[in-house]
């Protein structure tokens, strides 16, 4: 079977710099991918790589084994890449609900309907409040994204990867800036996608805790290069993750 | 269950006293214009009326383009212009009749169409402010081609016809016992009535096409759009089409308003349809109403056109009124209105920021 993402030789140059250099990674239905690698590493920069927002200067993607290096960001959603984003990056003035159905009329396909029936207008209504609350924001449906705390704005912003209903699940540090007591909301709904062997997961994150508790597998880049990739024990243990990635060496037992 | 927050919430948006406000004014209006010709009989006062439902379809249609979708375009009159004489031309050369007013007319909306398809398929992938100036060179060819091919256009001087006869003055449509116009409350019920519920009733019809374009999916996603392009495409929609889309649809409405304007005018001329004086008061009949709501353009339509028709009346008035007191009758002189109308524009904007069904709206909704 085609891995249902993989990159081969995938490489972008800004100017003189490789900023993600010849990376070859592919990634199955069932496993959850954590990237991590220090700032700068090129871990969004790969991301907008795969959902199509950068074009890369080399080397192909493949989606279940097509390639789709050509194709534009909406053709590539569509085809079932989702994607959130690192900056929360919503239509601010529009509310929380209109900013949820979007995702799913764009999934349902019905955008181009001008005059639509009321009927499909309440189904839509009804996907997008069941993706609001289960990133709980169905109590703040109504209001326009932009008057969210800084966390809600974070849920919403996986409410809308949730809605796109995708086959790849792209999280770009979903927890960051979120309160303590948010962030295991989130971290719940990705353990739920999990248990979904169909999907595939791709999630930078750098918080240690999370990756410990949610990878399957890590890869870790460094200036713009996949320099380690594999199970997480063997990859934590590795010396150059712990001196590149981690900085300071770390206690025995977490390295364990 | 799912709904039920959100309808609460829905209705109580729906009765807060901005929003009430708002619709009453457009009820107002929209009643002012139904009974116009009973309410005003004057002939000037139905030129006023006429133009008022016309370019509410118009401004609501740019609307469409430069406050819901975000697109910054100078060729509306251009689109507005190509209704226009293409029915005029129709007329010019068939002899009034509904035949040339549907031939023309089509092949003004084709002309718009496909105008339309080409500037936006070429273009709309750029930034915004090389659009416009795509619309803007687009706009001035389409100026040059109208005075210069002056055996079809009449070129500056524009075209002279007739309408179809149901909208001609001796045109009967209810007769008395004596075989004369009847008259109701006074109002002769001849071709003239007729001209003003078919502009009235074709300008009301477009109005309520749009209300139902932003109300559906595709209203939404043109707000995504206008909000943030690159999510939009990110969460699948092709974001060149969609505003290829909306650019084409406001120019067949934009071509449509150009057939009701030739057909009550009975001329066409660069002045009426095509100058960029035109696109200007299209542009603040949307800035003073409120870009990114329908019913702005209602009121900014109303408002612009008022003042513009109704100013210098009122400052004549004045002027006499306040004869003997100093200063105040050279205020109000009359050939000050311009000056006037631009001191009333500074202060709705500086009032009404968001314009006037904007502001209004948002002040309730705090």
């Amino acid at each position: 079977m085609h891995p249902s993402i993989e990159t081969r030789n995938l490489t972008i140059r800004f100017g003189g710099h490789a900023a993600v250099a010849n990376v070859s990674c592919a990634f199955r239905p069932g496993e959850l991918t954590v990237i991590v690698g220090p700032n700068g590493a090129g871990k969004t920069t790969f991301f907008n790589l795969v959902s199509g927002q950068l074009r890369p200067s080399e080397g192909t993607i493949l989606k279940a084994g097509r390639d789709i290096t050509a194709t534009s960001p909406s053709a590539r959603a569509k085809s079932g890449i989702g994607r959130a984003f690192q900056l929360t990056n919503l239509f601010p003035k529009l509310s929380v609900l209109e900013n949820t159905r979007l995702a799913v009329q764009a999934r349902r396909g019905v955008g181009p309907r001008i005059f639509s029936r009321a009927a499909a207008w309440s189904d839509l209504g009804e996907r997008a409040m069941e993706h609001l609350r289960a990133t709980r924001l169905d109590k703040v449906a109504l209001l326009p994204a932009a008057a969210l705390p800084h966390g809600d704005q974070r849920k919403l912003e996986v409410a809308l990867l949730l809605a796109m209903e995708p086959d790849i699940f792209m999280f770009d540090e979903p927890t960051a800036g979120m309160s303590v007591h948010e962030a295991p909301v989130i971290l719940e709904l990705i353990e739920t996608i999990k248990q979904d062997k169909s999907k595939t997961i791709l999630l930078v994150e750098h918080k240690m805790d999370v990756v410990r508790a949610l990878a399957d597998r890590i890869a870790v880049l460094h200036n713009g290069a996949l320099v380690a990739d594999g199970n997480p024990e063997t990859v934590m243990a590795m010396p150059i993750v712990r001196e590149i990635y981690l900085g300071t060496p770390v206690g025995g037992e977490e390295a364990a | 269950m799912t709904d039920t927050s959100a309808t609460s919430h829905r209705a109580a948006k729906r009765f807060n006293t901005g929003r009430i406000a708002v619709y009453a004014i457009v009820a107002a209006i929209g009643l002012a214009l139904m009974f116009a010709p009973f309410l005003f009989p004057d002939v000037r006062s139905q030129q006023v009326a006429a133009r008022i439902c016309i370019f509410i379809a118009l401004v609501a249609s740019y609307d469409l383009l430069i406050g819901y979708t975000g697109i910054v375009s100078f060729a509306h009159t251009m689109f507005f212009g190509l209704g226009a004489y293409g029915t005029a031309i129709a007329l010019k050369q068939m002899g009034p009749g509904w035949d040339a007013v549907f031939l023309g007319g089509s092949a003004g909306v084709a002309a718009a169409i496909i105008l339309a398809i080409a500037i936006g398929l070429l273009s709309l992938r750029v930034k915004a402010i090389f659009f416009a100036m795509v619309t803007l060179a687009a706009a001035s060819v389409m100026m040059v081609l109208a005075s210069q091919l002056s055996d079809f256009t009449g070129g500056e001087d524009g075209l002279v016809y007739s309408a179809p006869k149901l909208f001609s003055p001796a045109t009967k449509l209810m007769t008395g016992d004596d075989g004369k116009v009847l008259a109701v409350f006074d109002v002769r019920m001849n071709g003239k009535i007729a001209a003003y519920y078919f502009v009235f009733l074709s300008s009301l019809a477009l109005f309520f096409a749009m209300l139902r374009i932003v109300a559906s999916p595709l209203g939404t996603v043109l707000e995504a759009i206008r909000e943030n392009e690159l999510r939009a495409e990110a969460i699948g929609y092709r974001v060149v089409a969609y505003r290829t889309a909306i650019f084409v649809i406001a120019a067949v409405i934009a071509a449509l308003a150009g057939i009701l304007w030739a057909t009550w005018l009975k001329y066409t001329g660069p002045d009426t349809t095509l100058s960029f004086a035109i696109m200007i008061d299209i542009l603040l009949m949307v800035v003073i109403g409120g870009m990114g709501t329908m019913h702005g353009a209602v009121i900014g339509v109303t408002v612009m056109s008022l003042a513009q028709f109704y100013l210098k009346d009122l400052m004549e008035a004045g002027a006499i009124a306040t004869a003997d007191i100093p200063v105040l009758p050279h205020l109000l002189e009359p050939d000050r209105w311009l000056l006037w109308l631009g001191v009333l524009f500074i202060l709705l904007v500086y009032f009404f920021p968001a314009g006037i069904a904007g502001t209004l709206m948002k002040k309730a909704g705090e």
